[in-house]
């Protein structure tokens, strides 16, 4: 287990501030959604928190340590992170693809060992892909690949997994895989989670923490009915919406109120 | 296990396709000189063993002094551009790059016609003056290239393309120049084509002394960063998300790269095709492990070499056609038969 703290950090990638004085404490075994419209920031707030992005001003620290002082090796036997999708130009077989996660832990010349296979099975089997081992990489559907992009990364063995949107591009049911295996894994193992999501109403449903970013700054930051309101939404996202606690999930369900009928009247 | 067994066999198997090729490519020429007296007189050479001399002085001078340098020369060229190829390939996530692709093969072109020009002969470890040139034009480009590219503590692979494709335009429109005005310069044409379509010229083992350790230890060197070549098929942030630290590695594998294709430029000129092709077709016929695709990259790079050189000296004997060509007319042929045969599509 592992923690996160953001302190005080401005970023910006030319001129301009992508994000701007955040401070965010992340505890160990925590499961936290960032939240927030297109360019808000989230996705510089992950790639800072992986450490290869580094601050403009302000520190970040994993378990107390300086990010910056931390090897690329290090931060990868510690963090691990699943991003939107992954364009691999070569053939690899899944199980290859997998065994990159274990790069950190691998030494120049010599193979990988028994115990690095082993993890790489147990990886796939967590995820449910044992059968996909042999397929290649590259001859798989969007959700199949994105399930070994979320092997790969266990295959790491992290202790923070940081997600930048990684439902993205995937169905609903693939989506809901995906999410529902972080979080059994965020619970059953105090694996510390934290993900960029794009969609509310799933981050209302398996998020115990989340936060609203508004133009690069922390807007809101509480337990899903803390920070999805109707006037924080509205607020945010520029967008009229209805909030209510969903009769089956019990978690907030936010509607979009259409400006314009999408019926047309009689 | 089984990846292992994959490994040394395909390894042996090529091993051995190089050590024919060093055979076939010492036995053929003017004058044929039977395999087994090549063998008896290289063993003998140990001072281990004692053959009876079934050959002639002048066969052994032949073989020593004559072939056997130009055919070791052969595959160390072999041997580097498909090393490079890889490298470069893999670095840099693109299909079309080769060993030439950011800009060695216009600077080693360059520097070679201006050592032409210069009324100066020069003798450096056995080497004269064009592949001298050949080589400080080969590496100064790369690093030109590399600084044109580099913004803000990072050299993206994006710009590192467009600088040599631009960099390299700009030194092809010197060469023509330079060309064009060649009767003015005492150019000679002739030899600038020599070397612009690739011709091994080893002319003593003084040179191999100097080329086969860079070539042979930068083959070896590259092997330890299989690894990292097979996360950077992830992308740069990929890689950096698994542990490579990736602008340290980018400069390692470029800087080797380049040093492997300089040494092969300097006494070959500029072969095309083995550092393109070998590298797909050993991807195509082992897979994308870099542990395995470097050195059979090398050894599979080496043999072709050595059988192109022994073709191009040999069809029109006594003319001799440039061994670039051959490559070409060879390995054509051979690489769509491999991307034809595989029915999968060939990812890249």
């Amino acid at each position: 287990m592992i923690g996160l703290q953001i302190n005080q950090v401005d970023f910006s990638y030319f001129d301009g501030l992508v994000l701007e004085d955040i401070n965010l404490s992340v505890k160990a075994g925590e499961m936290v959604g960032l939240l927030g419209p297109n360019g808000s920031g989230k996705s510089t707030l992950i790639k800072l928190a992986s450490g290869i992005l580094k601050p403009k001003r302000g520190e970040i620290r994993l378990d107390g340590n300086h990010i910056t002082s931390l090897s690329r090796r290090f931060i990868a036997s510690n963090v691990a992170v699943v991003p939107q999708q992954f364009h691999i130009p070569f053939a690899f077989t899944v199980s290859e693809v997998v065994m990159l996660g274990r790069t950190p832990f691998f030494r120049a010349l010599a193979d990988e060992s028994e115990d690095d296979r082993q993890v790489v099975d147990n990886s796939l089997e967590l995820v449910g892909i044992e059968e996909l081992a042999e397929r290649r990489f590259d001859e798989l559907s969007g959700g199949e690949r994105q399930k070994v992009i979320l092997a790969m990364a266990l295959a790491q063995q992290p202790k923070l997994l940081l997600l930048d949107e990684p439902t993205v591009h995937l169905d609903i049911a693939h989506q809901m895989e995906i999410l529902e295996l972080v979080r059994e894994l965020n619970m059953g193992r105090g694996l510390t989670v934290v993900a960029a999501m794009h969609d509310l109403n799933q981050a209302a449903l398996y998020f115990d923490r989340l936060i609203l970013l508004k133009e690069g700054r922390v807007w809101a930051d509480g337990t899903p009915q803390e920070v999805l309101t109707e006037v924080g939404i509205s607020e945010v996202f520029a967008a009229s919406v209805r909030v209510e606690l969903h009769p089956l999930t019990g978690a907030p369900h936010i509607v979009v109120m259409p400006r314009v009928k999408a019926t047309k009247p009689h | 296990m089984k990846r292992r067994n994959k490994m040394i066999l395909v390894l042996s198997l090529l091993g051995v396709c190089l050590i024919a090729a060093l055979f076939l490519g010492s036995a053929f020429g003017a004058v044929s000189i039977p395999m087994s007296d090549i063998g008896k007189m290289t063993l003998n050479k140990t001072a281990i063993f004692d053959f009876p001399t079934t050959w002639t002085a002048a066969e052994e001078t032949i073989i020593f002094q004559i072939r056997m340098p130009r055919v070791i020369g052969g595959a160390l060229v072999g041997m580097a551009l498909a090393t490079a190829g890889v490298l470069f390939q893999g670095l840099l996530r693109n299909p079309m790059a080769d060993p030439y692709i950011i800009g060695t093969s216009a600077g080693a072109a360059l520097g070679a016609t201006i050592a032409m020009m210069l009324p100066i002969s020069l003798a450096f470890l056995g080497f004269g003056l064009v592949p001298v040139a050949a080589f400080i034009g080969a590496v100064g480009t790369v690093f030109l290239v590399y600084n044109l590219a580099r913004v803000g503590g990072k050299t993206p692979i994006i710009s590192m393309l467009l600088a040599g494709v631009v960099v390299s335009a700009l030194m092809a429109s010197i060469m023509a120049l330079l060309i064009t005005i060649s009767d003015r310069l005492h150019l000679s044409l002739q030899s600038v084509y020599s070397y612009l379509l690739g011709h091994i010229s080893v002319t003593g083992w003084e040179q191999l002394a100097v080329i086969a350790p860079l070539v042979v230890g930068g083959a070896i060197f590259a092997r330890f960063f299989a690894f990292h070549l097979n996360a950077l098929s992830l992308g740069e942030e990929g890689a950096a998300y698994v542990g490579v630290n990736v602008e340290r590695d980018k400069i390692v594998i470029l800087v080797l790269g380049s040093l492997l294709t300089a040494a092969a430029v300097s006494i070959s000129g500029l072969i095309g095709f083995v550092g393109l092709v070998v590298p797909h077709a050993m991807r195509l016929s082992f897979g994308p492990d870099h542990r395995l695709l470097l050195p059979a990259a090398a050894l599979g790079g080496g043999a072709f070499v050595i059988i192109a050189d022994l073709i191009a000296r040999t069809v029109m004997a006594p003319a001799e056609i440039p061994v670039g060509v051959i490559t070409a007319i060879i390995g054509a042929p051979f690489f769509l038969y491999l991307l034809r045969r595989t029915r999968k599509e060939y990812a890249f």
